[in-house]
Parts: structure tokens; C-alpha cells; sequence
């Protein structure tokens, strides 16, 4: 069982490290650097693992898109500059195969989602900014934490080491349907094992969450007085916890399928390649797609819920005004947590459900996008009355808010089973979930390391570059996902490597694939200037105090960068988490943790 | 204390013999022909009789209803994490199962009829 | 400052971090049997026919482990209960018959399976086997795992003993939770794969 800093690490901390980096820990000792920098037991060092290497991995995803956008643009044509390094099983004289194209698919969404948004949101932000935020010195399992960043690391490097291998990477899509699946080259074995790391790593993870919110709150902070980024983590791990482990049984299924010739997910009768399948059939396709939906739908919400809670508090802080509709807030995302395990088959409308089936899972999908929309529309109402400064971050969170919205919106006529049958397959469910995901909360998480990075570094990112990367990507943005909405609508479908050319129904709308081409290849450029932005901050970036956003949150009581154990004396919260612009007060903000004038009882649950 | 966890490993051997005795009546049960359906509603509802007891008295699932401020009517996180995790083990068990009573056609029950037939047995 | 409630229970939850977390923990993993549950369900319902668990598998064997498996929950528990007692040796002695009864179902278990090998019955022959062998495969990881934990703690962890009782006593309480859900899970499996 996990265990914790023994009796004798309890002496106070002597000194801020202000601007150091965490080297020493609080007896002024080394550690080593392997122990300090990583196998680290402390929250900040492992967020900032996880979201090093998420941002890695989004840039690596990043980049097989560009790749796909490319083909997908000029189908046939060699790809410039880096098509020849692709060798002649990839690319034979720069153009790509199919083959590889499929791969690329299947691995940036995999990619994407497992390896970058949820470890950057969930493992990063969760990891560094929720034991802050409640007072805590730490996750209740430190040693619990480093063992799941271990986990998901090799997880990683076994995905990424996938393209390597005979056959390359799994290209069966990121959904990974059985049969194709089953009959897949070796990079889908890998897939399956890859996936069975990241499970493990997410549960350990969402236990150490769950448990640390409950469990460690500072004195006087009640659920109600929570920083919503708290709600939304809180939620997301229930989501992690309950979900994932019926995709990680349906992996081990379906790498005894490959691997042990079991029949699971194989049918009876099944031809491959002209020959029979030789295995004993009996097995159900349908079962694959259950157990991975299941999980993959609340996934999604999993992608979206730490971006609506960093939305929360980068609008509190910078309209100087708590969030309007707190309670609603948490009822809302209460109720859209428990909701998300009972829509998953409106991705499987086109399976040969019933009317009983279809209804159902229609209905409750139109009900959870009532949740969506209160908070949606909560935070939009925030803004009114509000004292706006257009800081870096708070850019990202003010696009955010219509960009989900479209990415929300566009999702309904994929929820209802009659224009899905139109839609399900084509460009359109690109550009929605791209919408939510990307100009959504990708966005958001921007917003949330310009937020958070003084909190980390002790110094500020520059705000030019900052909003010279946050205007050029929204645009870029755009102008790659808006398009694929007329695309789907002309009933293009996914997954073609060719771009849709070999289909008459798509000759109008493929003249968009080279505005989307140059919009993602535009896009990539504006990420340089975070990039540099980020690491030059690191070291050359504008130094700041302990709450350079005059912000009230418990977080920004703690030093920049805190030390080993954050806080000197546990601090106790007084009052909600948004108490901006109060009557009366001597500045537009009271910080959580500051107490009363007046001598009362702080420590009321 | 001690008084306590006397009273507690009184209780322990009282489980034990019960779970003894379920056991054997969950075999004997089995060669009584109940027809599918209630054969199945009967070795479940004896199974969850043994799990109600492991859960209640070795788990001590009866201690956690302890009535402070947090837990509503003495439900508890503990509790109240298991209520839903029963409810989405039981989503799903059913929704699958309802999808598949409720299909259309028997596109996947049913054998390619065109399909090459297997000469050599599986080799593995 | 040091990490709360490991050792004392927080006021407001009554809970000590170790006990809501493994109790987490096994919330997600009556979601992993539960996909195999269901994964069953289904096969089940597709099948054209579906062999008689008794016919194919050693019911006598079955409930023997069925026994096995109960009684090393009830030595689990009295072990746990010797702590509260401030006995370590009644400890040692529970958690050591623990051990050795999980092993004899182990044992058992290898016996049932290299006797299903030898007459050709492997997870590749039918969907009944596939899913028989992975759910009671699955079971079999999470006994060996089981069986880890509590050897480190019948060894090396006992040592806690002597610096922080309660926090010992704890952690035998996570370890017992752990232990009785396998035994819970193989309540059930048990009529569903050999009795139904």
C-alpha cells in the first residue's frame, strides 16, 4: 500500500525557493537528481512530467496530421522535404502509401487523445494545480502518483515504438474495430498493450484523485467551496476510475483474439484475404464496440471537463467576479459525469440496432446536452457585468467558450439517430469532436500554462508571443475544422486516403481539402511561438510573486514555485473560491485563504 | 475494544458456517432442473446472498453506515461510490443484451454460407 | 507538512485515506469482471449452443476451490481481527494459513487447467472455453497478485508493527478488502462457469 513522507520530514520549511528550481528538499539535503527530477514523489514535479510529455506527444500527433493533410490535399504527390526519410514501406518516392496513411489516422487519434490531451489536462494540470488548490501538501499516494506517470511513460514508448516495427503502427483506427483489428499487422498488438499500460496508469491516477479531494481539504474547504477546476477533476476521475477498466478487459480480449486465436469478437464464417477464418467464430463485433465505447464515450468528457474547470477560473479571475450560477455549476457537471455512461451507442446507431435500442440512446443523448449547455451558458453569463483584461490566457478562455459551443451544437444532429444515418462516417463527426477537442479545449489548456506557468516557474510567459501564438491559431483553427462541417454535409466520408477524390459525390467540397491543408500547416506554424515561448520563459521570462493574476484561489497563496510540501502551515479557507470585486473590501479580490477581520471560527465545514 | 472485536469474531464464524452451508446448497441447487431463465435467477440470487455477506460483515460494509456530517442518511462515500458503480455494472450487463434482443436481422448470428470451408483443423 | 488521516480517520468522511482508496479501487475492478460479465452475456446469447458447465469442467474441483477460497477469506479476516486484538502472532498464523489456502487454490487450479489442455479444450476450441480460461485467468493474476501483498506483508511490512500499530493495522484492513472482493468475484464466477 502506498506510503507517505515518514515522521521525521516534518520540520516547517525554512525559506521560499522562490525561483529555484526544486533541487533541495526541506532539510536543505540533495536528493540526486534522479529522485528529484525523476522518480519524484511531489505533485508538481509529476504534472510537470506528464505535461511535458503530453505537450511532446501532442506535437508528435500534430505532426502526423500535417503528414495526412498533406495526401489528403495532393493525393499522389511526394510529400516535400521529409517524404524520402519516410522509406519505400511508407512512402515509396515520397507518396504515401495508403497503408501508411491508415496508420497515420489510426495513431494521431490514438495519439492525441490517450497520449496528449488527457495527460496534459488530467495528469498535468490535475496533478500540479488540484493539491494546491485544496491546501493540501501533496496527493494522498505520492508514491501511488510517480508509479502512475511510470506506468503511462512506457505506455508511451511502446505506441510511438509501434511505427517502427514490420507492418508499422496500428492503422485500424483509433477505434480499433474487430474483425480488421484482429487481422491487423503486429503494431496493433502493440496498440493493445500500449493500451493496457495507459489504463493502468489512468486508474492509479483517478484513485489518488478521488481520494485526495475527500480527503485532503484545507480547514473551512467545503465541496461547496471548492474551485470549480476542482468539481470538474473530481467528476473526471469518477469517469476514469469506472470506465476505463471495461475497455482494458475488451484489450485483453482482443489481444487473445490476435494473439491466442480466441474467437471474441470473431464471427462465424468469417473470409479474409479469400481464405476462412480459422479460428472457432461464435464471437460478436458488436461486443468490441460496446466495451470500447463504453469507455470512449465518458472519454470524451474526460477530454472536455478540465478545460470547462480551467475556463472557470481564468474567467473569474480576469472579469473580476465569481462565476456565475456556482451551484448550478456542480449539479450540472454531477449530473453530466453520471449521464455520460448511458449515451455510448449513439456511436452505433449504424449497427443494426432496433428502434427500442436507438430510441433510447437518442433520448439520453439529447438529455445530457442539457448539463452541456447550462454550463456553457453559465460561463458565458459570467461574463456580463465583468471587469474584462484581456490577458493571454484569458484570450483562450474567451475562445473557448464559441467554440464549444459549435462543437456542442454540431453534435446534435449526430446524437439523433435519423440525420446520423446521413452524417455518422463523413467529415462532419471530424469537425465536431475536432471542434470540441481542439478548438475547444486545446484551447483551454493553452489558456490554462499561460495561467498556471508563473505558478510553476516563478516567471511569467511573454504576452506578445502569446498572443501572437493565440490569434494566429484561432484563425488557423478555423479555418481547418469549419470547412469539414460542408465536407460531411456532402456526405464525404473519414478515413479515405485518397481525400474523398475517387467519389463523385465529393468533386464540389474537394477543393476545401487544400484550405484545411494550408490552415493545419499555418497552424503548426503558430505553434513555434509557444514553443519558444515556453521554454525561453523558463529561464528569461519576467520574474513574479506568489500571485502575479491577483487571483484568489488557494494556489496562488503557496510561493512561485512552491517547495516540497507546498504551504509552511496548513492554510484555511474562509470564504468560496471567486470572491472577486466584494463591497466593501480593500482590493477587487479577497483571497481565499486570508482570514476574517473579525475573529469567527474559520474552520466551518 | 477487545469486547469489540470479540463480539466481531463471533459474528465472523457465524458468516463462515453460513457461506459453507450456501455453497453446498449452491451445487445441490444445480442439479435441480429449473429451466434456464430460473435456474440462472436462482444460483444468482444464492451467489449474491454469499456476496452480501462477504461485503457486509468481512468487509465491514455495515460499519461504514457511520452517520457523520458528510454522509446523507448514513450512506456514506463509501456506500454511495459502490451504489453507482452497481448501477453502471448492471448498464452494462443489460444494455448490451437489450441491443442484442432488440436487433435487426440475424446479419451476425447466422454463418457466411458463401464462406470457404476450413480443410485443416486450427493449428495453433 | 506531512500527509493527514493515513493513520487517524478525517473527522467529516470518518474514512483514513488507504480505506477510500482501495475501496475506489474496487469499484473499478467490479467494472473489469463486469465487462467480462457481460462479454459472457453476450457470447452466451449468440450461441447457437452452449455446453453444460458441469460437463466440461470438474464441478467436485470446483467447489472444493469454491471452499478453498471462502476459508482463506474467513483466515484473512481473523487476522485483521488478531491486530485489533494486539496479537501478532495470531497474526502471522492467519495470514499464513491465507497464504497457503490461496496457493492450494492455485494448485487446484493448474490441475483443472492441464487437465482441460490434455483432452484438447483449449480458449481457442469454442467461445465457452475462451471466456471460461480469461475470466478464470483473469481471477487467477488478481490471486497472485493477492498473494504478493500478503507475503510482504506476513514478512518485511510486518515490521511496521513495532513503529506505528495502527498504521499497520490499516493497511492489513486494504489488503483484507482486496482479498475478500476476489473472493467475491469467484462467488459468482463459480455458478456461472461450472453450474449454469
Amino acid at each position: 500500500m502506498a506510503d507517505v513522507t515518514t515522521t521525521e520530514e516534518t520540520a516547517p520549511v525554512a525559506a521560499e525557493h522562490g525561483h529555484d528550481e526544486h533541487g533541495h528538499d526541506e532539510h536543505g539535503h540533495d536528493e540526486g537528481f534522479w529522485r528529484t527530477y525523476v522518480f519524484s514523489v511531489d505533485h508538481k514535479v509529476i504534472g510537470i512530467q506528464y505535461a511535458i510529455t503530453g505537450l511532446l506527444f501532442l506535437l508528435f500527433g500534430f505532426s502526423l496530421m500535417m503528414l495526412m493533410r498533406w495526401q489528403i490535399a495532393y493525393p499522389g504527390e511526394p510529400i516535400p522535404l521529409i517524404g524520402e526519410w519516410l522509406g519505400d514501406e511508407r512512402a515509396p518516392g515520397g507518396i504515401m502509401l495508403p497503408e501508411f496513411y491508415n496508420q497515420l489516422g489510426a495513431m494521431h487519434g490514438t495519439i492525441m487523445v490517450f497520449l496528449g490531451v488527457v495527460p496534459l489536462a488530467v495528469g498535468g494540470f490535475g496533478n500540479f494545480v488540484l493539491p494546491l488548490q485544496i491546501g493540501a501538501p501533496d496527493m494522498a499516494f505520492p508514491k501511488l502518483n510517480m508509479a502512475s506517470y511510470w506506468t503511462f511513460f512506457p505506455g508511451g514508448v511502446i505506441m510511438f515504438a509501434s511505427f517502427f516495427v514490420p507492418g508499422g503502427a496500428a492503422n485500424s483506427g483509433w477505434t480499433s474495430y474487430a474483425p480488421l483489428s484482429v487481422f491487423a499487422t503486429t503494431g496493433q498488438t502493440m496498440w493493445l498493450v500500449g493500451m493496457i499500460f495507459l489504463i493502468t496508469s489512468s486508474l492509479l491516477g483517478s484513485v489518488n484523485f478521488i481520494v485526495t479531494t475527500v480527503q485532503l481539504r484545507a480547514p473551512g474547504l467545503s465541496f461547496m467551496r471548492l474551485p470549480f477546476f476542482v468539481w470538474a477533476q473530481l467528476v473526471t476521475a469518477f469517469l476514469l476510475l469506472l470506465a476505463f477498466p471495461p475497455l482494458e478487459a475488451a484489450g485483453v480480449l482482443q489481444l487473445m483474439d490476435r494473439v491466442a486465436g480466441t474467437s471474441f469478437f470473431m464471427p462465424s464464417g468469417l473470409v479474409y484475404a479469400d481464405a476462412a477464418y480459422g479460428g472457432s467464430g461464435g464471437g460478436s463485433v458488436l461486443l468490441w464496440q460496446h466495451l470500447f465505447w463504453f469507455l470512449a464515450h465518458p472519454e470524451v468528457y474526460v477530454l472536455i471537463l478540465p478545460a470547462l474547470g480551467i475556463v472557470a477560473d481564468i474567467v473569474a479571475n480576469n472579469t473580476r467576479k465569481p462565476v456565475w450560477g456556482y451551484r448550478v455549476l456542480v449539479a450540472s457537471v454531477i449530473f453530466l459525469g453520471f449521464m455520460s455512461f448511458i449515451v455510448w451507442a449513439h456511436h452505433m446507431f449504424l449497427t443494426g440496432m432496433g428502434t427500442t435500442m436507438s430510441s433510447f440512446f437518442q433520448t439520453t443523448t439529447m438529455i445530457i446536452s442539457i448539463p452541456s449547455v447550462v454550463i456553457l451558458s453559465a460561463l458565458f453569463i459570467s461574463l456580463y457585468g465583468g471587469s474584462i483584461r484581456f490577458t493571454t490566457p484569458m484570450l483562450f478562455a474567451l475562445a473557448f467558450l464559441p467554440m464549444f459551443g459549435i462543437g456542442g451544437l454540431t453534435g446534435l444532429p449526430l446524437g439523433l439517430a435519423a440525420p446520423d444515418l446521413h452524417l455518422h462516417d463523413t467529415y462532419y463527426v471530424i469537425g465536431h469532436f475536432h471542434y470540441v477537442v481542439a478548438p475547444g479545449t486545446l484551447m483551454a489548456l493553452f489558456g490554462g500554462i499561460y495561467y498556471w506557468f508563473p505558478k510553476a516557474t516563478g516567471r511569467k510567459m511573454s504576452d506578445v508571443l502569446g498572443k501572437i501564438h493565440f490569434w494566429g491559431s484561432f484563425i488557423a483553427i478555423n479555418v481547418v475544422f469549419m470547412p469539414m462541417f460542408i465536407q460531411g454535409l456532402a456526405g464525404m466520408n473519414r478515413r479515405m486516403y485518397d481525400g474523398g477524390e475517387q467519389y463523385v459525390m465529393n468533386q464540389d467540397v474537394l477543393y476545401l481539402n487544400e484550405i484545411i491543408g494550408m490552415g493545419a500547416w499555418t497552424l503548426g506554424f503558430f505553434q513555434l511561438f509557444f514553443i519558444y515561448n515556453f521554454f525561453n520563459s523558463i529561464k528569461n521570462g519576467e520574474k513574479v510573486g506568489a500571485n502575479p493574476w491577483n487571483a484568489t484561489t488557494l494556489e496562488w497563496q503557496a510561493p512561485s514555485p512552491p517547495p516540497h510540501g507546498n504551504f509552511s502551515e496548513p492554510p484555511v479557507a474562509h470564504r468560496g473560491p471567486y470572491e472577486y470585486s466584494v463591497p466593501g473590501a480593500a482590493q477587487d479580490f479577497v483571497m481565499q485563504g486570508e482570514p476574517d477581520q473579525a475573529v469567527a471560527d474559520p474552520a466551518k465545514v | 475494544m477487545s469486547e469489540n472485536v470479540q463480539h466481531h469474531i463471533a459474528i465472523y464464524k457465524k458468516v463462515a458456517a453460513a457461506l459453507a452451508v450456501l455453497t453446498v446448497l449452491t451445487v445441490a441447487v444445480s442439479y435441480i432442473d429449473f429451466g434456464v431463465a430460473l435456474g440462472i435467477i436462482v444460483a444468482l440470487i444464492i451467489a449474491a446472498t454469499k456476496g452480501s455477506l462477504v461485503l457486509s460483515f468481512f468487509m465491514h460494509l455495515l460499519d461504514e453506515k457511520k452517520s457523520v456530517p458528510l454522509s446523507r442518511n448514513g450512506i456514506g462515500l463509501i456506500i454511495g461510490s459502490l451504489i453507482i458503480t452497481a448501477l453502471f455494472f448492471l448498464v452494462i450487463i443489460f444494455v448490451p443484451l437489450m441491443g442484442h434482443a432488440d436487433r435487426v436481422g440475424d446479419y451476425y448470428t447466422l454463418p457466411n454460407a458463401d464462406a470457404p470451408t476450413v480443410e485443416t483443423p486450427p493449428a495453433h | 507538512m506531512d500527509i493527514p488521516y493515513i493513520v487517524d480517520e478525517r473527522p467529516d468522511t470518518g474514512l483514513t485515506n488507504v480505506k477510500l482508496g482501495i475501496w475506489l479501487f474496487l469499484a473499478s475492478e467490479v467494472m473489469l469482471f463486469g465487462a467480462l460479465f457481460s462479454s459472457y452475456v453476450l457470447l452466451r446469447l449468440m450461441a447457437p449452443e452452449w455446453p453444460v458447465g458441469s460437463e466440461v469442467l470438474n464441478v467436485p474441483m470446483g467447489t472444493f476451490n469454491t471452499a478453498v477460497l471462502i476459508g482463506s477469506s474467513v483466515t484473512m479476516v481473523f487476522a485483521y481481527a488478531s491486530l485489533q486484538m494486539d496479537d501478532l502472532a495470531g497474526f502471522k498464523k492467519f495470514m499464513g494459513a491465507t497464504i497457503v489456502l490461496s496457493l492450494v487454490f492455485m494448485v487446484v487450479k493448474g490441475f483443472e487447467y492441464t487437465h482441460e489442455f490434455q483432452i484438447g479444450n483449449f480458449p481457442w476450441t469454442n467461445t465457452y472455453l475462451a471466456i471460461y480460461f480469461t475470466m478464470t485467468g483473469l481471477h487467477a493474476l488478481h490471486i497472485i497478485g493477492g498473494v504478493i501483498v500478503n507475503a510482504y506483508f506476513l514478512g518485511p511490512g510486518s515490521k511496521m508493527w513495532a513503529t506505528n500499530k495502527t498504521q499497520f493495522t490499516n493497511r492489513i484492513e486494504a489488503a483484507g478488502l482486496y482479498w475478500h472482493f476476489v473472493d467475491l468475484v469467484w462467488i459468482f464466477l463459480f455458478p456461472v462457469l461450472y453450474l449454469l
